[in-house]
């Protein structure tokens, strides 16, 4: 079974490569273009797929970034997740991963409760970050944290390291997440 | 003219919208060319209306007029109404006989106005040899409410009616009698489907649906089309999973086809299923009696509805076989019961 490794391959020249991983497509498609449409030195890539393994292919570039996308109206999206998660070689977490879960805003459609999403997240040590996507305002704002983020993971930006950001990240989480 | 008919034309017209006034009373036909020259159709509408009135009255409209306008009504606002589909046949060894709409509708009539001795039944005739028959219900001593009838449309060389939903439910037993006895079967059953959408229900029953037209898009590359990419693309821009895309692309494309799908607004979905479990001594596993559930699935257009999604990514394809039989079966309506 083929496994994402984040060192496996070598960097190409100022180039960062993101991973976004969800079962709504267009969402994936909304959420990359407007990434694209940040003004970023980098040169920046946006894979989209359903679902991990992904097919084998020699011509990817390494993956820099991996944002898997839980849709909260859905629990086929979570279960495809956690399926995927599977495939996700250990020492991606180490600041390479992120959670983004959508959907939060229309309440009456949530099938999958808050609680799930942020114990996916803390099991896995990575950050989650909230946004629906389909508010055209709220996609834009996540995807200049995105950029910035994949910038900091593909060692773009000097003196910071995924690892620095993930721990900068988890000093500011409340102490609740102790207790789950 | 009588009261009662005029006040019912006169809330037939009101009912009618502006734009489409100089329409249906065209198809009524009733009035003449020259009359309806007379009336301004820029007034406001209650003063056109008092204008048709007097000139039915100078017609001398009856009952029977004023009925078939409530027909040509309906026919233009089917969708005011909920349909049940009737399927009738033959009994074995009878012959099947030349059809006579003359001798239906006398039939029919008969038989409605021997049990109940108010009824008013009317007749029109459209294309593919349909006949639209409008009953209005009395009892053995009340007059026939005109404000609560019911519609039928048969299709005289098909072995299908079509019924309008109505509150009168007594009435149904009567009806169903009638259109078997004049249109020489031997029994009639109602079919599990319901809709708004006559047209819908007929390209179902009379499998009409699945005529694929060609399109001038059928010239793109079939992955492009299929898959809804921009020409323009960013580049940038990799779908990893394209080959599952293509998979699902393809199983939707074999359930549902390419034509558009018949309009419906709901499936429904009772189980009384016992309960199964692999734990042993589970009290519910215990219960003699199974458990009862409904399902119901609404939609503007149910069926497109399903055909979207697995390429939405909501939902893995191929989708449950109880969804995709409802245009193959003829049902919205399933009952699920243990084998």
């Amino acid at each position: 079974m083929s496994v994402l490794r984040p060192l496996d391959k070598l960097p190409s020249l100022n180039t960062a490569t993101i991973l976004l991983v969800g079962t709504e497509d267009a969402l994936l498609q909304q959420l990359a273009d407007s990434m694209l449409k940040e003004d970023c030195a980098s040169e920046l890539k946006v894979h989209l797929a359903k679902s991990l393994p992904l097919p084998s292919s020699v011509n990817r570039p390494r993956i820099d970034l991996i944002v898997f996308v839980v849709n909260l109206h859905s629990k086929y999206s979570l279960q495809n997740t956690e399926e995927s998660l599977h495939h996700v070689d250990a020492s991606f977490f180490l600041g390479k991963v992120c959670f983004l879960a959508t959907g939060a805003g229309r309440e009456s459609h949530c099938s999958i409760h808050r609680h799930t999403v942020v114990k996916l997240a803390h099991t896995y040590q990575s950050p989650l970050l909230y946004c629906d996507l389909e508010v055209e305002g709220f996609r834009v704002t996540m995807a200049q944290r995105l950029v910035r983020v994949l910038q900091i993971c593909a060692g773009h930006v000097p003196g910071v390291s995924a690892l620095n950001l993930l721990s900068l990240l988890r000093s500011s989480e409340g102490p609740s997440l102790e207790d789950l | 003219m009588d009261e009662t008919v005029a006040e019912f034309i006169k809330r037939t017209i009101l009912k009618i919208p502006l734009n489409e006034l100089t329409t249906i009373l065209k198809a009524w036909d009733f009035l003449s060319e020259n009359q309806l020259q007379t009336v301004n159709f820029r007034q406001r509408k209650e003063s056109v209306v008092q204008h048709l009135i007097h000139l039915c009255e100078e017609k001398r409209a009856s009952l029977n007029d004023a009925a078939l306008l409530d027909i040509i009504y309906t026919q233009f606002h089917q969708h005011q109404k909920v349909w049940d589909v009737f399927q009738m046949s033959k009994g074995p060894g009878e012959d099947v006989d030349l059809f006579d709409m003359k001798q239906f509708k006398n039939s029919f009539k008969k038989i409605l106005q021997r049990a109940l001795k108010n009824v008013t039944v009317s007749f029109r005739e459209t294309e593919e040899n349909a006949v639209w028959i409008r009953i209005a219900w009395g009892t053995q001593y009340t007059k026939p409410n005109q404000y609560k009838p019911t519609y039928v449309v048969y299709y005289s060389q098909t072995p299908y009616a079509f019924k309008s939903s109505s509150t009168l439910r007594r009435n149904t037993p009567l009806l169903g009698q009638a259109l078997t006895i004049a249109s020489k079967h031997h029994q009639i059953v109602k079919m599990d489907l319901r809709s708004r959408y006559l047209d819908s229900l007929k390209a179902i029953v009379f499998k009409q649906y699945n005529q694929t037209f060609e399109t001038h898009n059928s010239t793109t590359p079939l992955q492009e089309r299929s898959l809804g990419l921009d020409i323009n693309m960013d580049s940038r821009i990799i779908h990893e999973n394209i080959v599952e895309k293509e998979r699902v692309q393809r199983i939707t494309q074999e359930t549902f086809g390419d034509y558009p799908q018949p309009q419906l607004e709901f499936a429904q979905y009772k189980l009384e299923t016992k309960f199964k479990s692999d734990l042993n001594g589970s009290i519910l596993a215990e219960r003699e009696e199974p458990l009862r559930c409904l399902i119901k699935f609404s939609s503007p257009h149910l069926l497109e509805a399903l055909k979207s999604l697995a390429p939405a990514g909501i939902a893995d394809a191929p989708l449950s076989p109880l969804l995709t039989c409802i245009p193959n079966k003829r049902k919205n309506y399933f009952k699920i019961r243990d084998k």
